[in-house]
C-alpha cells in the first residue's frame, strides 16, 4: 500500500473540482465563491508540494509559499470589496453586480 | 508504512469531505468552519509529504488569518442567506456536468502522466538533502538566495493588498463629530483670546 505521487494528485484534482463545482453551485453568494477559490488554490498548493517532495526539489515548496501569499492578498481585497458592495447595496447577490454605479 | 498510508487516507478523505461541505452547507458560518477543517487536513498531508514548514504556515496564515477574516465578514454582514440560495437547482446540472468532465480530464492526465528521463538531471537538488538540514533551514537557504526577488515581490503584494483593503473600507461618515486637529492647531491668538477691560461697578 505505497502512497505515491498519483494519490496526492488525485486528492488535489478532487479538491480543485469541488472548487469549480462550488462556484457554479453558489453563483449568487460571493462569500462561498471566494471560499471555493481558496479551495482551488489549496489544491494547487497540494500539487506543488507533492511534486516538490517526490522529485526532491524544494522549488515547489517555495512557490507554494508564494501562492499562499497571493491567496491571502486576494482574500483580503476580495472581502474588502465585498464589504464596500454590501454597504452600498445592502446585499451581496453577485448577479446584480452588473448594475454597479455610483 | 501502513500507518502513513492510513494517515494519508484519513487526511485526504476528511479534506475532500469537508471541501464538499464548504460548498453545500446551508449556513456560511458552517462553510467557513469546514474550510478551516479542510486546511487543517491539508496541513496534515503536507506533514506527510515532509513539508513541515509549509504545513505550519498553512495553519497559522490560513486558519489564523484568512479563515478568521472570512468568519468576521460572514458574521458582520447582515445577509439574508436563504434568498441567496434561490436558483440553486438550476445551476446544479450545469455545475455537476462541468465538474464531472473536469475531474475525468484531470484523472486521465494523472493516470497517463510520466516523468521524462531527462527531467531528473534538471531537478538536481539545489540545497542540502534533508538528512543534513531541516525543512525550514533548507527552505530558508533557498528562499533568501535564489528567490530573493520573488520573495520581495510577494512582500510588496502584501503591502499593496493591505493598503488597498484599508483604502476600500475606510469611510468618512457625515454627522460624526471627531477631533479636527488641523483647525485646532491652526488657531491664532488674535481669534482666540480677547482682553476685555471691565470698568468697576459695571458688568460686561
Amino acid at each position: 500500500m505505497e502512497i505515491g505521487l498519483a494519490h496526492y494528485l488525485i486528492v488535489a484534482a478532487l479538491l480543485f473540482t469541488l472548487g469549480i463545482f462550488g462556484i457554479f453551485l453558489n453563483r449568487r453568494n460571493v462569500i462561498i465563491i471566494l471560499m471555493s477559490v481558496e479551495l482551488m488554490l489549496l489544491a494547487v498548493n497540494i500539487n506543488f508540494v507533492a511534486f516538490s517532495s517526490f522529485l526532491g526539489d524544494l522549488t515547489g515548496q517555495v512557490f507554494a509559499m508564494f501562492v499562499l501569499t497571493v491567496a491571502a492578498a486576494e482574500a483580503a481585497i476580495g472581502l474588502a470589496i465585498l464589504v464596500v458592495y454590501f454597504r452600498n447595496r445592502g446585499t451581496i447577490a453577485v448577479e446584480d453586480i452588473n448594475l454597479m454605479r455610483g | 508504512m501502513i500507518l502513513s498510508a492510513l494517515a494519508f487516507y484519513l487526511f485526504a478523505g476528511i479534506a475532500v469531505l469537508s471541501g464538499l461541505m464548504v460548498i453545500t452547507a446551508r449556513n456560511p458560518v458552517h462553510s467557513v468552519l469546514f474550510l478551516i477543517l479542510a486546511f487543517f487536513n491539508a496541513a496534515g498531508l503536507f506533514v506527510l509529504l515532509g513539508a513541515e514548514f509549509l504545513a505550519m504556515i498553512l495553519v497559522v496564515v490560513y486558519v489564523g488569518a484568512v479563515a478568521v477574516l472570512f468568519l468576521f465578514v460572514v458574521m458582520m454582514l447582515d445577509i439574508n442567506f436563504t434568498a441567496l440560495r434561490r436558483g440553486l437547482k438550476q445551476h446544479l446540472a450545469l455545475g455537476l456536468s462541468v465538474g464531472v468532465v473536469l475531474l475525468a480530464e484531470l484523472i486521465i492526465v494523472v493516470g497517463a502522466w510520466a516523468v521524462a528521463p531527462a527531467v531528473a538531471s534538471h531537478t538536481a537538488p539545489v540545497v542540502a538533502p534533508l538528512v543534513t538540514a531541516t525543512n525550514t533551514q533548507a527552505l530558508g537557504s533557498i528562499l533568501y538566495t535564489r528567490y530573493i526577488y520573488a520573495f520581495e515581490a510577494s512582500g510588496l503584494i502584501l503591502l499593496v493588498a493591505m493598503i488597498g483593503a484599508i483604502v476600500l473600507t475606510l469611510r468618512s461618515r457625515v454627522g460624526v463629530r471627531r477631533q479636527a486637529i488641523a483647525s485646532q492647531i491652526g488657531r491664532s491668538r488674535a481669534e482666540t483670546i480677547e482682553v476685555v477691560k471691565v470698568p468697576t461697578g459695571h458688568g460686561i
